[in-house]
């Protein structure tokens, strides 16, 4: 499997030359990295395009890469998952999303489908899709304040409900909760996937 | 001439026939839906933001709670992602016990499906004959995991325990005499092995007397032939997976086409609809039922031939057995290491899908090399089939709304996350 997206990979570098930023197989999946502002001309080819034929996007989401190691590029990024019934193989398109808020053109036109997906971006990371027809929130509360799957927005979030028998209706306040982490967070540095990762850098290159 | 305007209309989100938390609002043209605006989150809980917190394996129990009528599923899309990011195999008996409760969950997805399907159509007895399978199938889990639903069975590097060799059984108490207890407990006397053979001999006529019912009913018919057509181009575009994929008449099934685990040596068909109505995708359901019963005989037959190991012996990933820990220190650290730090995965990413009872069922892995994910994405199939909620319901009647809700088979709990 990992011979043919090393094939799909080239077709899609001679294509889109100078459109994206990277693409590479990782795991026996085929990523690529696409410039902000050819979005759509790409997603459009690669839709409409026999070889790739990409006439399915099955997810949409946003990340948040601010705590991601000793990352260094743009905060968030839309990541789509792209299937193609015909030829039966897969593709993982990235686009960075630059400023606050950050911004991206929406592939709804290109992929109906998108438009859940993306108003559940914008509702989790607050990431603005240019040109969608209804962004608004959808998985929050009305008149929720944030963005809850920023990495800065605390898990136990900043406010809490509860009824207030004077008010006699339900009311926000401040959480009472402290945060508190229950598992830390920890790298091994040991040696256990050396092997695998020098394999792939090596395939790739 | 008096001002004739648009009624709005509230459904949900306490409605029977919402299957859960669903909020509608219907804008009526007299009784015809001109636009529907589904409004989702009300079971929001954020698992993918509490995965971010945990360790990897102390969120597998809740991908049980996502589409809580299909648990096995879920956690198998999960570990399965990150057996793809570890670069471990699976032992073959896991593999085949893994594909074994995958067709068990189809059929008690299904059987929801159908039960509260018909239900809202106006079949109360098909709700009843549904359940009275669920159970036999509820128990299955049971002996297995020791859970009747949030069984938290899969585990990266294979299921948590072997087969049992006994099926629990019912005990004499005031309610039930000796004679009934015999009665219950016929099917019960041997193995787990035993008690699934013997509910794949019956489950085909029970399927039977779902179609006498169904099938060529005339009123079921009038509620679900050309209701909410989509036509194959329509479904590729709004992202559809699963049967309201193939009820469009598009040949399309992880189980075949991307195989994982042992779909490849499994001998079954993939049924397809011609017309993409409800009708159809009910049709496509029904016959999933038989193909499903005949994978799980297959896997019963391989899995009483060939015993061995369920789950690999590598400790850095999965627990040593309680007898060593008493005597190897090297088993003491292992498990007090797995249990509170975990393992950690390499720095990548990795997106992992299975043919899940409704649709695809995706996930995508980020991670830094901790032992956290750093972004764990669901991709559930029902978000994608609510959202074309308004485009199959406008022109429809209102009492056709909640055929349609029955047909895309949503449950809220992988929706909302």
């Amino acid at each position: 499997m990992s011979d043919y997206y090393n094939k799909l990979a080239d077709s899609l570098r001679n294509r889109f030359a100078g459109k994206f930023d990277e693409c590479f197989v990782s795991v026996g999946e085929l990523n690529l990295v696409v410039k902000k502002e050819n979005l759509i001309e790409v997603c459009t080819a690669l839709r409409d395009e026999a070889e790739f034929h990409f006439e399915e996007m099955i997810d949409l989401c946003g990340v948040d890469y601010s705590e991601y190691g000793d990352w260094d590029g743009e905060r968030f990024a839309v990541v789509y998952q792209l299937l193609s019934i015909k030829n039966n193989h897969r593709l993982r398109v990235r686009v960075f999303a630059e400023g606050e808020p950050p911004q991206v053109t929406s592939v709804t036109d290109v992929w109906n489908g998108a438009n859940w997906f993306e108003r559940e971006a914008f509702d989790l990371y607050g990431i603005i899709f240019d040109g969608h027809p209804d962004l608004r929130r959808i998985l929050t509360d009305y008149g929720f304040v944030g963005h809850p799957f920023r990495k800065d927005f605390p898990l136990c979030g900043n406010v809490e409900m509860r009824y207030d028998a004077d008010k006699k209706r339900v009311i926000y306040q401040p959480v009472s909760i402290e945060t508190r982490v229950n598992t830390p967070r920890i790298v091994r540095d040991d040696h256990r996937y050396a092997d695998r990762m020098t394999e792939e850098d090596s395939s790739n290159a | 001439m008096p001002e004739i305007r648009n009624y709005t209309l509230n459904f949900g989100p306490q409605h029977p026939a919402a299957h859960g938390v669903l909020r509608l609002v219907l804008e009526l043209d007299g009784e015809v839906v001109q636009r529907a605006d589904p409004h989702v989150g009300l079971l929001h809980r954020g698992t993918e933001k509490l995965a971010e917190y945990k360790p990897f394996n102390q969120s597998i129990p809740y991908m049980d709670r996502l589409d809580y009528v299909s648990m096995m599923c879920n956690e198998h899309g999960y570990v399965l992602a990150l057996e793809k990011l570890l670069g471990v195999e699976v032992p073959e008996r896991a593999q085949y016990i893994r594909v074994m409760f995958d067709e068990i969950t189809r059929i008690l997805n299904h059987l929801m499906w159908l039960g509260t399907h018909a239900l809202d159509v106006g079949a109360m007895t098909m709700f009843l004959y549904c359940f009275r399978e669920r159970e036999d199938l509820m128990d299955m889990y049971e002996a297995v995991s020791g859970a009747r639903m949030h069984a938290a069975y899969y585990r990266p590097g294979g299921v948590y325990r072997d087969l049992p060799d006994h099926m629990p059984r019912f005990k004499k108490s005031k309610y039930i005499n000796d004679s009934k207890v015999a009665l219950l407990n016929e099917n019960r006397e041997g193995s787990l092995l035993d008690f699934i053979d013997d509910f794949t001999d019956r489950f085909p006529t029970y399927v039977d007397e779902y179609e006498t019912l169904l099938t060529d009913n005339r009123i079921w018919k009038q509620r679900t032939v050309d209701i909410a057509v989509v036509s194959p181009e329509r479904a590729l575009q709004l992202g559809f997976t699963g049967p309201m994929l193939r009820g469009s008449g598009i040949e399309w099934d992880l189980r075949k086409k991307q195989p994982y685990e042992v779909y490849d040596k499994m001998d079954f068909d993939i049924p397809v609809g011609v017309n993409g109505d409800c009708y159809d995708r009910y049709l496509v359901r029904i016959e999933e039922f038989r193909q499903s019963n005949k994978i799980i005989k297959q896997c019963s037959k391989w899995l009483r031939e060939n015993p061995g190991i369920v789950m690999l012996d590598d400790h850095k990933l999965t627990p040593p057995s309680r007898e060593n820990m008493k005597g190897d220190m090297e088993s003491l650290i292992h498990h007090f290491k797995l249990f509170t730090e975990g393992y950690s995965l390499p720095k990548g990413e990795a997106y992992a899908a299975i043919e899940h009872p409704k649709g695809e069922f995706g996930v995508y892995l980020v991670t830094d090399g901790s032992n956290r994910p750093y972004r764990l994405k669901i991709r559930a199939p029902g978000f994608a089939h609510i959202s074309a909620m308004d485009e199959m319901t406008s022109g429809h009647m209102l009492s056709d709304v909640v055929a349609v809700i029955g047909t895309m088979d949503v449950v809220f709990g992988e929706i909302d996350r």
